[in-house]
C-alpha cells in the first residue's frame, strides 16, 4: 500500500438511547434500554475505489453512512477520514424526501456553492449551476422548476448535482436506486460510474441489491446485526463466498442461464438489535450453526483467510 | 407591471385559486371581509361623526332609534346611544379597534408561537421540555382568566396617563399569551418531522448554519397548517377582545370596540334600546363568521388528502 487509505473505521459503534420515558422507567421498574446499530466495525476505504456494505433492512448499514458523513457522532471506537470533512457529501435514498419541496431546482443546486463558496458572484453561481445540471443529464431549464415537477429518477439526478455542487472528494451513496424502476436504476448507476471516473471520487455505497452492488463496488462488506461478517474483493465474494450468511444472499439472486427451482427461500427474520443473540448473531438463521456459535462471538482475525470473514464454521 | 403578470397568471393555474373558486362560502366570506376592512380603514371619511371626539357628540340626539322607526332621524342611520353617539359611525371606528387588536395579537401569538416551537422542534431535549411544559401550563388555566389577569395587571401598575394611550396594547399581550401554545405546538410537531428528512441532512453536510435551516429549509415547510390556525385564531382573538371588553378589563367606554358597545348597548337593553346591542353584535357576528369561513375553506384547500 503506498499510501494510507482515505476513510477507515476503527472498532467503530453507535448505540442509541430506546429508553422509555424517565417516569415510565421508575414507575414500572424496566431498565434503560439500548440499540446496538453498529457494533464494532472495521474497514478500509481507498481513495478512487468503492465499498459496498450490503445486508438485510435493520443491520445497520444507514447507521454507517451518517457516521461516515460525520452527521452523527459515534459513541465508540473511530471513523478516520483523510480528508476535507467539508468535501464528504450524501446521495439520500428517498428522492422524494433529499430535495425540499418549497425550493425551486436551481435554489437546492447552488445552496453548497453558496454555503461553502461565499465569495462567488452571482452570475457565476447561476453558470455553475446550469453547466451541474448538464452534468447529470438534464437541462438548464429545469434549474427553474420545483422537485414535484420531476420523476423519481430525475429528482435523483438533482441530488448527484447537488452533491456535486460541493466538489466532494467522497460520496455517501445510501440506497440511492432502491427507490426506482429498474430501467432507471441502470441509468443513474451508470451516470454514478461515469462520475466516479470522471472526478476520481471515493464512493461509500449503500444496499441491498446484489446486482447493484455487482455493478458498482470494488470491495464488499457483508453486514449482519450492526456486524461485519465478511469483507472481500467483489470478484471473490461472487465466486467464493464463506460466510453462510453471504452464500444464502448470494443464492436469493435469480440465475438466467441455470434457474434453480427448488432455491431454498430465505429464512427467519433478522434479530432485534436490541436483545440480539448471544455468541455469533447469525447461528438462530445459520445451517452450520454449532454449540460453539452460541457461546462465542466470531471475530474477523488476520490468521483466518487475512480478516475476510467472522464465521466458525469456515 | 413586469414582475406582476407571472406571479398572478402562477397564482390563477394554483390549486388554491381552484378551490377558492369552487367555494362560493369562501368567495362570499372574503368578499364580506373586505367590505368589512375597508368601512373600518375608511372610517373617518364615510362616518358622519368621530364618536371617540366628545365635543361632537349632543345630548339632544341621545337615544335616537334607526331611520326606518319613528322618530329616526338622518344622519344617524342606525340610531343613537344614550351619549348621542351616532352607532354606525361608532361600529365603523369599533370594527376598526377590534380588528386592529385582532390581527396585532394573532400576529404576536404567531412569532412567539413560531419561534419557541421551532426552538423546541429542533433542538428537543430539555429545552423542548421547558418551553411546552410551560404552554402546558398556560393551557392548564382558562383562557379568558389568564387575559384577565394580565389586563388588570397591567392596568393596574401602569400610570394613568400612559394607561389610555396603551389599553388596545396591553390587550394585545393578554390574548396573545395564552395563545402563542396552539402555534407552537403544530410548529413543533411540523419541526420534528421535517428535521429528521434528507434535505435537512444534505443542509447540514453542507454547514448550513442551524438558524438558517430553521429559517430556510423548515420554516417553509411548516406554514402550511399554521395558516389555518392563525385564521381560525383571529376569529377567536377578536371574539376574546370583545369578551373582555365586555367584562370592562378591555377598551374603556370613550374609545369603544365592538366588545365595549355591546357591553354599553348590553345596559340599556331593557330600557328599549334594542338597537345599541343589536348591531354591534352583528357586525361582530359577521366579522367573526367570514374569518371562520374563510378559515375552514384554507383548511380544506389546503388539507392534500382531501384533494
Amino acid at each position: 500500500m503506498s499510501q494510507l487509505p482515505l476513510l477507515e473505521a476503527n472498532a467503530l459503534q453507535r448505540q442509541y438511547d430506546v429508553s422509555a420515558p424517565w417516569l415510565n422507567r421508575v414507575l414500572e421498574r424496566r431498565p434503560r434500554q439500548f440499540l446496538n446499530a453498529v457494533a464494532g466495525v472495521d474497514f478500509q476505504l481507498e481513495k478512487g475505489q468503492t465499498l459496498a456494505l450490503v445486508g438485510e433492512s435493520g443491520c445497520g448499514k444507514s447507521t454507517i453512512a451518517k457516521l461516515a458523513t460525520g452527521l452523527q457522532k459515534p459513541t465508540g471506537g473511530e471513523i478516520v477520514y483523510r480528508g476535507d470533512w467539508n468535501r464528504v457529501q450524501m446521495i439520500f435514498q428517498d428522492p422524494f424526501a433529499s430535495l425540499n419541496p418549497r425550493w425551486r431546482v436551481s435554489s437546492i443546486i447552488s445552496e453548497p456553492l453558496r454555503t461553502l463558496k461565499p465569495g462567488l458572484s452571482r452570475p457565476d453561481v447561476a453558470r455553475r449551476v446550469g453547466e451541474l445540471l448538464e452534468t447529470v443529464g438534464l437541462s438548464v431549464a429545469d434549474g427553474s422548476k420545483y422537485p414535484h415537477e420531476f420523476s423519481g429518477g430525475q429528482r435523483q439526478r438533482i441530488s448527484i448535482a447537488r452533491a456535486l455542487a460541493g466538489e466532494p472528494e467522497f460520496l455517501v451513496c445510501d440506497e440511492p436506486t432502491s427507490a426506482l424502476d429498474v430501467s432507471v436504476q441502470a441509468q443513474i448507476l451508470n451516470l454514478m460510474k461515469r462520475l466516479q471516473f470522471e472526478f476520481g471520487l471515493t464512493y461509500l455505497f449503500i444496499s441491498h441489491d446484489l446486482s447493484v452492488v455487482r455493478h458498482m463496488a470494488d470491495t464488499i462488506a457483508v453486514m449482519y446485526l450492526g456486524k461485519i461478517v465478511e469483507i472481500a474483493p467483489k470478484q471473490d465474494l461472487f465466486d467464493n463466498p464463506m460466510h453462510p450468511y453471504t452464500r444464502m444472499l448470494l443464492d436469493t439472486i435469480p440465475d438466467l442461464q441455470n434457474p434453480v427451482r427448488d432455491r431454498a427461500a430465505m429464512t427467519g427474520e433478522i434479530p432485534s438489535p436490541i436483545d440480539p443473540p448471544t455468541g455469533c448473531s447469525f447461528h438462530p438463521r445459520c445451517p452450520l450453526a454449532s454449540e460453539h456459535c452460541l457461546k462465542e462471538t466470531p471475530v474477523r482475525s488476520q490468521e483466518k483467510f487475512a480478516g475476510r470473514v467472522a464465521c466458525f464454521a469456515v | 407591471m413586469a414582475i406582476d403578470v407571472p406571479v398572478l397568471s402562477r397564482w390563477q393555474q394554483s390549486d388554491l385559486w381552484w378551490s377558492f373558486q369552487q367555494r362560493p362560502s369562501a368567495v362570499f366570506a372574503v368578499v364580506l371581509l373586505a367590505v368589512v376592512i375597508l368601512t373600518s380603514i375608511l372610517a373617518p371619511w364615510i362616518t358622519p361623526q368621530n364618536p371617540y371626539d366628545l365635543a361632537a357628540l349632543n345630548l339632544m340626539n341621545s337615544e335616537l332609534p334607526p331611520i326606518w322607526l319613528d322618530g329616526g332621524e338622518y344622519p344617524y342611520v342606525l340610531g343613537t346611544d344614550v351619549q348621542g353617539r351616532d352607532l354606525y359611525s361608532a361600529i365603523l371606528y369599533g370594527s376598526r379597534t377590534s380588528l386592529f387588536i385582532g390581527a396585532l395579537s394573532v400576529l404576536l401569538a404567531l412569532s412567539v408561537g413560531l419561534t419557541l416551537g421551532l426552538i423546541a422542534g429542533y433542538y428537543g431535549g430539555w429545552v423542548d421540555n421547558a418551553i411546552m411544559r410551560l404552554g402546558d401550563v398556560l393551557l392548564s388555566m382558562p383562557f379568558i382568566l389568564i387575559a384577565i389577569l394580565i389586563s388588570a395587571v397591567a392596568v393596574q401598575m401602569l400610570p394613568s396617563h400612559l394607561r389610555e394611550s396603551l389599553t388596545s396594547l396591553i390587550l394585545v399581550v393578554a390574548i396573545a399569551v395564552p395563545s402563542w401554545v396552539q402555534y407552537a405546538r403544530t410548529v413543533r410537531a411540523s419541526a420534528m418531522v421535517e428535521k429528521g428528512k434528507e434535505y435537512v441532512q444534505a443542509a447540514r453536510l453542507i454547514r448550513v448554519k442551524s438558524w438558517r435551516i430553521l429559517l430556510h429549509h423548515i420554516l417553509p415547510n411548516t406554514l402550511t397548517p399554521i395558516m389555518v390556525a392563525a385564521t381560525l385564531n383571529f376569529g377567536l382573538a377578536i371574539l376574546s377582545e370583545a369578551t373582555l371588553s365586555f367584562l370592562g378589563v378591555g377598551m374603556p367606554s370613550d374609545q369603544p370596540s365592538l366588545g365595549t358597545l355591546i357591553r354599553i348597548g348590553n345596559q340599556y337593553l331593557f330600557s328599549g334600546l334594542w338597537w345599541v346591542v343589536l348591531f354591534p353584535s352583528i357586525q361582530l357576528c359577521l366579522i367573526v363568521l367570514s374569518v371562520n369561513m374563510i378559515g375552514d375553506w384554507l383548511r380544506d384547500a389546503l388539507n392534500p388528502k382531501l384533494r
